[in-house]
């Protein structure tokens, strides 16, 4: 079950962390306190922040899904090109919908009736997904967002001058956060992540709730896609190629949610996003070039390895192999 | 006898005239025969950095309708941004038994593909290369100067901005490796010496990617809010940077300028919807017809590659909202379609 705090625990260390970094960028970088600066820091994450809630309910549950950046960016490219080739709303956003739900479900189907390693299994869904997508339904890699979409409205939209997308993640928090706790289904997904084979014996319905999960993930990972169109007002897939993957997984595992499984929540999820978002913000402004950024998010992800590994080790009855 | 003999003159050169006559048709222009000769089933292979992009998807279109009219095979490769598979690709395309007789590489950083370059050389392969410049001596470098393009991004922000602004400006680069990223830079700061008062206030990189653009792009405005103009390293991520300065509300104070291939709805479509102030593009007609006349002339040269490495350098142009007219763009599926009949 969820570990309960004694002492240090990983997620207080990293609250720990984000607080005297916040302190010292507050003190140390012009600027960097300002309301609109600690705005923007929250909505730099959002996006990162919506992917890694998907991405921590797989997790939690034991897995791991690596199709993510591939079903965000893919799928809203396709939404994005069947709009401007002229097809009505409702069907495109409908199409693509089911597109996403039938990869979720291929996803779990694969890890769950296949057994194959969910790290193999969405490796392979993601490159298909991408080569799919790109091959057949959309022309070049940037599609524009037709002029007037509604997600232009939602780009622009601002509650009391904080952009939309900030709500939109504190939504998709609470929502993943009902689930996790106050669900049947989600208390499953714990115990499935605690041990598998015990959950399987007591009766819980172990596959449909992988499949639950990993449908789950790729619809965030849709909505996060339709998020991005509406900041960028286009969506260009070479974000498949960026560093985003390794940084959701960054979120996760240095919030503290246990690459093992059965640990953790929501509050890891946005105290790893925020803890990022500062650390990203303070580098830019103090103009550090991206090559030392990459190598320093790079560190920070292998300590926080280290330290889940140390904390979280693996425990030898319940493990499988394929496991991560 | 006087008489008959003239008559016999002029009788045999009547015929011999008549005879001539139609050897002189007879005698064509060599022109065709020696081109076809030279031309024909000869093979050229493109390997962008992506098919995806705009620039690529325009060169191979033109490239496919010349390739296609002199009887040749033309192939594209799609490394997709990824520098191993390109050499993975090229290294292929070299190997195989239908080697190509021209490859035009476009290259992801100045190093990566040097090697792979001779090697395909040392094959008798003539190497084009396209848009990126690399450390090798190809047989041709086809594509922009992208000093010069730094300089006339870096002309338009100092007029965009004008005498009366903060002069401030920031740069949103690619890069640290990629040459288009280094030399962009160094012309930028070339037109910046001689106009001292303009400063960069910030220089973050984008990685190319427009997510990643927007927020070093928001951090850049949060710290210094009185900037007057923004130059991204490519149209490719300005949509980011841009959204930024959009979600600022800055967009009649910030002046921002990007670089791009020049296609209807990447360039000349934002440059109308006010997204961008001004985009140095690439004329990219020009550009393929000129990689067309390297082919062209390499194929019947009869020079082994490696013999001259000329620079031929693309004319561009900054769009603006001012000289926006139909053909400061070009349109990719028109293009498509063409190349397709």
């Amino acid at each position: 079950m969820e570990q309960r705090g004694q002492g240090w625990t990983q997620e207080r260390i990293v609250f720990a962390l984000a607080v005297v970094l916040f302190i010292v960028a507050a003190l140390g970088l012009r600027g960097f306190a300002d309301p609109n600066n600690l705005i923007a820091i929250v909505r730099s994450v959002s996006v990162l922040g919506i992917l890694a809630l998907g991405m921590a309910v797989v997790i939690i549950g034991r897995g791991i899904d690596l199709s993510q950046v591939s079903v965000m960016a893919m799928s809203g490219a396709w939404y994005l090109q069947m709009l401007n080739d002229g097809r009505p709303e409702g069907m495109a956003l409908l199409t693509v919908l089911a597109f996403v739900v039938f990869i979720g479900l291929a996803n779990g189907f694969l890890v769950a009736y296949g057994d194959v390693p969910p790290i193999f299994a969405t490796l392979a869904s993601g490159a298909v997904v991408y080569g799919l997508v790109r091959s057949q339904f959309i022309g070049s890699e940037t599609v524009p967002l037709p002029p007037g979409h509604w997600l232009e409205a939602l780009g622009r939209m601002r509650l009391v001058t904080v952009p939309v997308e900030v709500f939109l993640f504190a939504g998709a928090s609470l929502l993943i956060f009902l689930f996790l706790r106050y669900t049947t289904w989600g208390r499953y997904t714990y115990l499935m992540g605690d041990n598998f084979q015990a959950a399987r014996t007591i009766g819980i319905p172990v596959r449909p709730m992988n499949l639950l999960r990993y449908v789950i993930s790729a619809l965030l990972a849709f909505a996060a896609g339709l998020l991005t169109a509406s900041n960028l007002f286009s969506i260009n897939t070479r974000v498949i190629t960026s560093t985003l993957l390794y940084d959701i997984i960054l979120v996760v595992v240095i919030g503290g949610i246990g690459l093992s499984g059965g640990k953790g929540g929501v509050r890891n999820v946005v105290g790893g996003a925020l803890l990022i978002g500062i650390m990203l913000n303070a580098m830019t402004i103090l103009d550090i070039s991206n090559i030392y950024q990459n190598l320093i998010k790079a560190i920070i992800l292998l300590a926080a390895i280290i330290i889940d590994s140390l904390m979280n080790p693996r425990d030898e009855q319940t493990a499988q192999q394929g496991d991560i | 006898m006087k008489i008959r003999t003239m008559l016999l003159a002029a009788a045999a050169a009547l015929t011999l005239g008549l005879a001539v006559q139609p050897a002189l048709a007879i005698e064509d222009d060599p022109g065709p025969a020696a081109y076809e000769k030279a031309m024909k089933g000869k093979r050229v292979v493109l390997v962008p950095l992506s098919m995806g992009f705009d620039l690529a998807q325009g060169w191979a279109a033109i490239l496919e309708r010349e390739v296609k009219a002199f009887g040749g095979v033309f192939e594209t490769r799609d490394p997709n941004w990824s520098t191993e598979a390109g050499a993975q690709a090229i290294t292929d395309v070299i190997n195989s038994d239908a080697k190509p007789d021209v490859l035009i590489i476009m290259s992801p950083d100045l190093n990566s593909y040097s090697k792979l370059m001779k090697k395909a050389q040392e094959k008798g392969i003539y190497v084009i290369l396209i848009d990126n410049p690399a450390n090798y001596k190809a047989d041709a470098y086809v594509g922009g100067d992208w000093d010069r393009l730094g300089q006339m991004e870096a002309e338009a922000v100092v007029k965009g901005c004008g005498p009366n602004s903060s002069k401030k400006i920031g740069l949103v680069q690619g890069d640290q490796v990629n040459a288009t990223s280094l030399y962009q830079y160094a012309g930028i700061m070339k037109v910046l010496e001689k106009n001292p008062d303009f400063k960069v206030v910030a220089k973050p990189d984008s990685n190319w990617d427009a997510t990643t653009s927007r927020n070093v792009t928001v951090t850049m405005l949060q710290q210094n809010p009185d900037i007057c103009g923004i130059i991204d390293f490519w149209d490719g991520d300005a949509s980011g940077s841009s959204s930024a300065i959009r979600d600022a509300g800055k967009q009649d104070q910030i002046y921002l300028v990007t670089t791009g291939g020049g296609e209807e709805t990447a360039t000349c479509a934002n440059v109308a919807n006010g997204t961008y102030d001004a985009v140095v593009s690439t004329e990219l007609y020009n550009e393929s017809e000129a990689m067309v006349a390297m082919i062209k002339y390499l194929l019947q040269s009869g020079q082994p590659p490696g013999t001259a490495s000329p620079y031929i350098y693309s004319l561009m142009s900054t769009v603006t909202k001012e000289n926006l007219n139909p053909r400061s763009c070009w349109n990719l599926k028109a293009l498509q379609e063409a190349a397709k009949k």
